[in-house]
């Protein structure tokens, strides 16, 4: 399995089968919202905060 | 040999919507390359990079950066879906309702002023309730009901003292006794793909805040309304919004251009992403036939 570290809280964040570059997961530790910013080997930042101008 | 076709996938987010479209093109075999909006750059005196594309599929979550990305691109006769001039309409509340005033779309009653005095004015010649919207702005964020005129002189102070420039373009809209419920249509090109309730206890029923989906069938009365709401903001890919309207009938509240169907998907069984890349590639054809 594939895992990243949360800058957050330190935990272990398990990346799931498929996962992309820029995907959002959240960390079940802490919760916080993390992106995937590579896959080999994983790594994890925070993602952005939402912007005013974010939408559909 | 017949060249494979290239697109280019313009993001800030792979949410699960990128994630199929990515899956649709991987499918088909074609070549694409995924653009993070954040990390692009464009250098005007030179298009020629930007012009490997056959076209390039906008799905930025941040409007500005989507925007001006399609301007520029389409400056440098670079295809896109939506087109810049589409997704200016679609991202600016105000911009759409004129759009569909002006082809007499069936909409909610809607005011605009650029002071609090006047907005102020213009709410107390609608009667209360009313809502006021930020023209740009999605997810059902900073919608404001106002219920009375105490309410309407705090948001409306609220609204010029803290907001952006652009929160003092103040929409007012009627507030609609919607039944728990509005109707969220996918236009493809000329084709309604499908339709579904979102429901909800709140007044706001967008599903980014929790209202749940079901499918909508599509009537000819949705399907009819719906194309000429696309029709009237340009078309392409787009979600259309409609309100049952009490006295009214149906109403179109707002168009999405890069809209998100997670639970459109799923709930109607259509693979929107699928379509959406079919139709990249019609635009693609469309441009080279003429």
């Amino acid at each position: 399995m594939n895992t990243a570290t949360c800058p957050e809280c330190e935990a272990q964040v398990e990346l799931a089968a498929g996962t992309e570059v820029g995907e959002i997961l959240v960390c079940s530790d802490c919760g916080v919202d993390l992106e995937v910013t590579a896959l080999e080997p994983a790594a994890v930042q925070l993602a952005p905060m939402e912007q005013e101008d974010w939408g559909e | 040999m017949q060249r494979r076709l290239k697109i280019g996938v313009l993001y800030s987010r792979v949410r699960v919507e990128e994630k199929w479209i990515l899956g649709a093109l991987e499918k088909r075999g074609m070549d694409y390359d995924r653009l993070d909006d954040r990390a692009i750059h464009f250098d005007l005196n030179d298009p020629k990079p930007w012009r490997q594309y056959d076209a390039v599929l906008e799905r930025s979550i941040s409007y500005n950066s989507g925007l001006y990305a399609l301007r520029l691109l389409n400056a440098f006769g670079v295809p896109t879906v939506n087109t810049a001039s589409v997704a200016e309409i679609c991202g600016d509340k105000l911009m759409t309702s004129a759009a569909l005033a002006r082809d007499g779309v069936p909409q909610p009653h809607n005011a605009t002023a650029f002071t609090p005095e006047a907005a102020l004015e213009a709410i107390e010649a609608f009667g209360y309730p009313v809502v006021l919207k930020p023209v740009v702005g999605s997810w059902g964020r900073l919608l404001a009901k106002v219920n009375d005129r105490d309410a309407a002189e705090a948001v409306l102070e609220h609204k010029s003292t803290l907001g952006s420039v652009q929160h003092s373009v103040f929409y007012i809209q009627e507030y609609i006794a919607k039944p728990g419920r509005d109707i969220r249509a996918i236009v493809i090109g000329d084709k309604v793909l499908t339709a579904m309730y979102r429901k909800s206890e709140h007044w706001i029923t967008n599903t980014a805040r929790g209202g749940e989906g079901e499918l909508c069938p599509i009537t000819p009365e949705i399907e009819s309304l719906c194309l000429r709401a696309a029709q009237a903001v340009g078309g392409g890919v787009l979600a259309v919004d409609l309100v049952e309207h009490p006295e009214k009938g149906l109403v179109v509240n707002e168009i999405n251009h890069t809209m998100e169907f997670h639970t459109m998907q799923p709930v109607s069984g259509i693979d929107i992403a699928g379509e959406i890349v079919e139709y990249t590639v019609s635009v693609v054809k469309a441009v080279a036939d003429s």
